[in-house]
């Protein structure tokens, strides 16, 4: 999302592009999810618990060569489940470099150890440095895509609902699953204001113009979310929701499920003693 | 002046030129992320251990939404959750022609209080973590910390503390909005560093190599601490700031949100007590005319007198404004008397009056400051 930060766009441009970037991005997670692939056919359950085995097992790791491992694990699994890869590949990593590159760079050069290269203006990069920003590039980019091939295999109600095997309480499941819905709304809105703004202007705004129209467009969607708010509550009412959310549980355990399950669990532990 | 320069010198000579690249870059990092930690940057015991201290967070803000859990406040959060994170979206403008994002959690706590808002940048974090890969799953408890907790409480103390009791329209809430943001995400990003810092420390391999985020805290700290203050801090700030003043302008009971569903049980509570209190008063009142009845003043003192003097003044008293009431009516009427009996019941009613006053600043005080403490 920061790459849009070059050029003379305006601000108003700009947002624009990354609300339109997020909607495409749930309409495309929402796509994929319904793929018949592997992942997309266990139960969503299992695949939340395992994500987090997963990223666990990334997290302990003192071995590079586990963590790299990992990350092709992940990438087979996009693979069997239809994912488009050079799509998975760059999602993760043409973002990573924005906040993690610039991170782990400087490490290369200023932590202490067995020098490796000579660089001209002085710069020395060290043995320990390297490892250590591999480490760190590593171990962000194989959680980043844990995550993201969960949710692209996942429809967000499905995690939503198998949420509650982590022990979230109800109530706040069906207000993530609110906010999720209303997220879009709250976009679209946005979005049609800062258009309709734009489709007016015939020149660049200048400073105080945009942070006046920031001002306005936030209190307004404030504004808007309360008043929608109320009107969801009385919707709430009338079709008779009495203060505790129920959920249908449709989820069931299959053969093929208690497999990978036990496949997950014996890679995560070897990976973990491995990385040990 | 040369002196100035060689000393200049000699300072930028001791740091390491790849620091202040290192600075620079960092800076530039900041720009970008607002501040979500992604999986990777600390170990999982760390994750862990900050998951254990946000949990009572969680569990007060859970309690919050059950206490005043009527089925409105659920839309309420969701919406208050979106908005959250469709404001981390906008680009703001800054002056210099860059853009930069706000995190929202100043605004939320302003409207709705801490607690509450808490839950609020909780749910704009997991949508983030689990939906758009933004922020870690394992960071989370970390990330929650920095601006789900820390942030709102800091900056709702400090919103509070300038704008307390000021009227709606008052320029002083939009300063105390702005102060608010500024240092609620200077003070995020400082524990936000304060957890970078302690990897390198505890988490290394035995030939040193760090683990994780590779940056000791004499550099962590104030990397974050300054690229916030300067830069991100300056927009929660902005944000927060015109949209309260927005607010006073188009829809001023959104700012008297917060006192509606909070103070008002503890309004009912005063209220009943003040009652109470009253009720204490035509008591103490009455007493004295019963001690008096059998007594010897009934030829010098009218009954109505009496009664009309105890009912002006006392209850009235006791409910506001005592202290300036009772000084000088003791000091008027005592004198006048000419009887030491009544005199000692007057002075009786005095000195209940003086401990009805302490009692009433004590619980004040300690009403304050449970509040207070609730809001810090």
């Amino acid at each position: 999302m920061s790459s849009k930060r070059t050029g003379r766009s305006s601000f108003v441009e700009r947002t624009l592009v990354d609300i339109n970037a997020t909607l495409e991005q749930s309409l495309f997670a929402e796509q994929t999810a319904r793929l018949p692939g592997l992942l997309q056919e266990l139960d969503p359950r299992l695949k939340i618990l395992s994500a987090l085995l997963v990223l666990l097992a990334v997290g302990v790791s003192r071995n590079l060569l586990v963590i790299l491992v990992l990350y092709f694990l992940v990438l087979a699994l996009a693979l069997f489940s239809r994912v488009p890869l050079a799509f998975f590949v760059k999602r993760v990593w043409l973002f990573i470099p924005f906040f993690t590159g610039v991170v782990a760079l400087p490490a290369l050069f200023i932590t202490p150890g067995p020098v490796l290269v000579h660089l001209p203006l002085g710069l020395i990069i060290t043995k320990t440095g390297l490892t250590t920003a591999l480490f760190l590039l590593l171990r962000v980019g194989t959680s980043v895509s844990v995550a993201v091939l969960l949710i692209l295999t996942t429809p967000w109600n499905s995690v939503l609902k198998s949420m509650g095997v982590l022990r979230l309480p109800p109530v706040i499941i069906l207000i993530l699953g609110m906010t999720y819905r209303y997220i879009h709304l709250l976009l679209h809105l946005t979005n049609d204001m800062f258009l309709s703004r734009k489709s007016r202007l015939l020149r660049r705004m200048r400073g105080p113009e945009e942070r006046r129209l920031i001002a306005a467009t936030s209190g307004t969607l404030l504004n808007k979310s309360l008043q929608v708010s109320s009107e969801v509550h009385l919707a709430m009412q009338s079709r008779g929701f009495r203060n505790y959310p129920r959920t249908m549980d449709t989820f069931k355990m299959r053969t093929i499920d208690w497999l990978s399950g036990a496949v997950v669990i014996i890679t995560v532990a070897t990976a973990i003693w491995l990385g040990k | 002046m040369s002196q100035i320069k060689s000393a200049l010198n000699s300072l930028t000579r001791g740091t390491p030129r790849s620091l202040m690249l290192y600075y620079g870059i960092f800076a530039i990092w900041l720009l970008t992320s607002a501040m979500h930690i992604p999986d990777g940057y600390l170990s999982p015991v760390t994750s862990i251990i900050m998951f254990i201290i946000v949990l009572p967070f969680w569990v007060m803000g859970v309690r919050k939404l059950r206490e005043k859990m009527t089925a409105k406040n659920v839309p309420l959060i969701a919406l208050i959750a979106a908005f959250s994170f469709v404001i981390m979206m906008f680009n703001v403008p800054i002056p210099g022609g860059t853009t930069a994002h706000a995190v929202g959690g100043a605004l939320a706590a302003i409207i709705m209080g801490p607690e509450i808002a808490t839950m609020a940048v909780l749910i704009a974090l997991v949508i983030q973590a689990f939906f758009f890969g933004d922020g870690g799953i394992l960071a989370l408890g970390a990330n929650c910390f920095n601006m789900a907790v820390v942030l709102p409480y800091v900056s709702y103390a400090i919103y509070q503390a300038i704008s307390k009791n000021q009227p709606l329209i008052s320029k002083r809430r939009i300063f105390g909005a702005a102060l608010g943001g500024w240092i609620g995400l200077t003070v995020a990003a400082f524990f936000a560093g304060f957890e970078f810092g302690i990897q390198p420390m505890l988490f290394h391999t035995a030939n040193g190599t760090p683990l994780y985020a590779p940056y000791p805290l004499s550099v962590s700290i104030p990397a974050m601490v300054f690229a916030h203050a300067l830069v991100a801090s300056p927009i929660e700030a902005l944000i927060t700031a015109l949209v309260v003043a927005y607010l006073q302008r188009t829809n001023q009971s959104a700012l008297e949100f917060v006192k509606k569903p909070e103070i008002s049980p503890e309004l009912s509570g005063f209220v009943r007590w003040r009652a109470l209190w009253i009720g204490l008063a035509v008591l103490i009142v009455l007493v004295p005319i019963g001690l008096l009845a059998p007594g010897t003043a009934w030829g010098e003192w009218g009954t109505e007198q009496l009664s009309s003097r105890g009912l002006a003044f006392i209850p009235q008293g006791m409910a506001k404004l005592s202290g300036l009431w009772s000084a000088p009516l003791s000091g008027y009427d005592l004198p006048a008397l000419r009887n030491s009996n009544l005199g000692y019941i007057l002075s009786g009613i005095v000195g209940t009056i003086v401990i009805g006053i302490v009692a009433w600043l004590f619980t004040m005080l300690v009403t304050i400051r449970k509040s207070e403490t609730k809001e810090t």
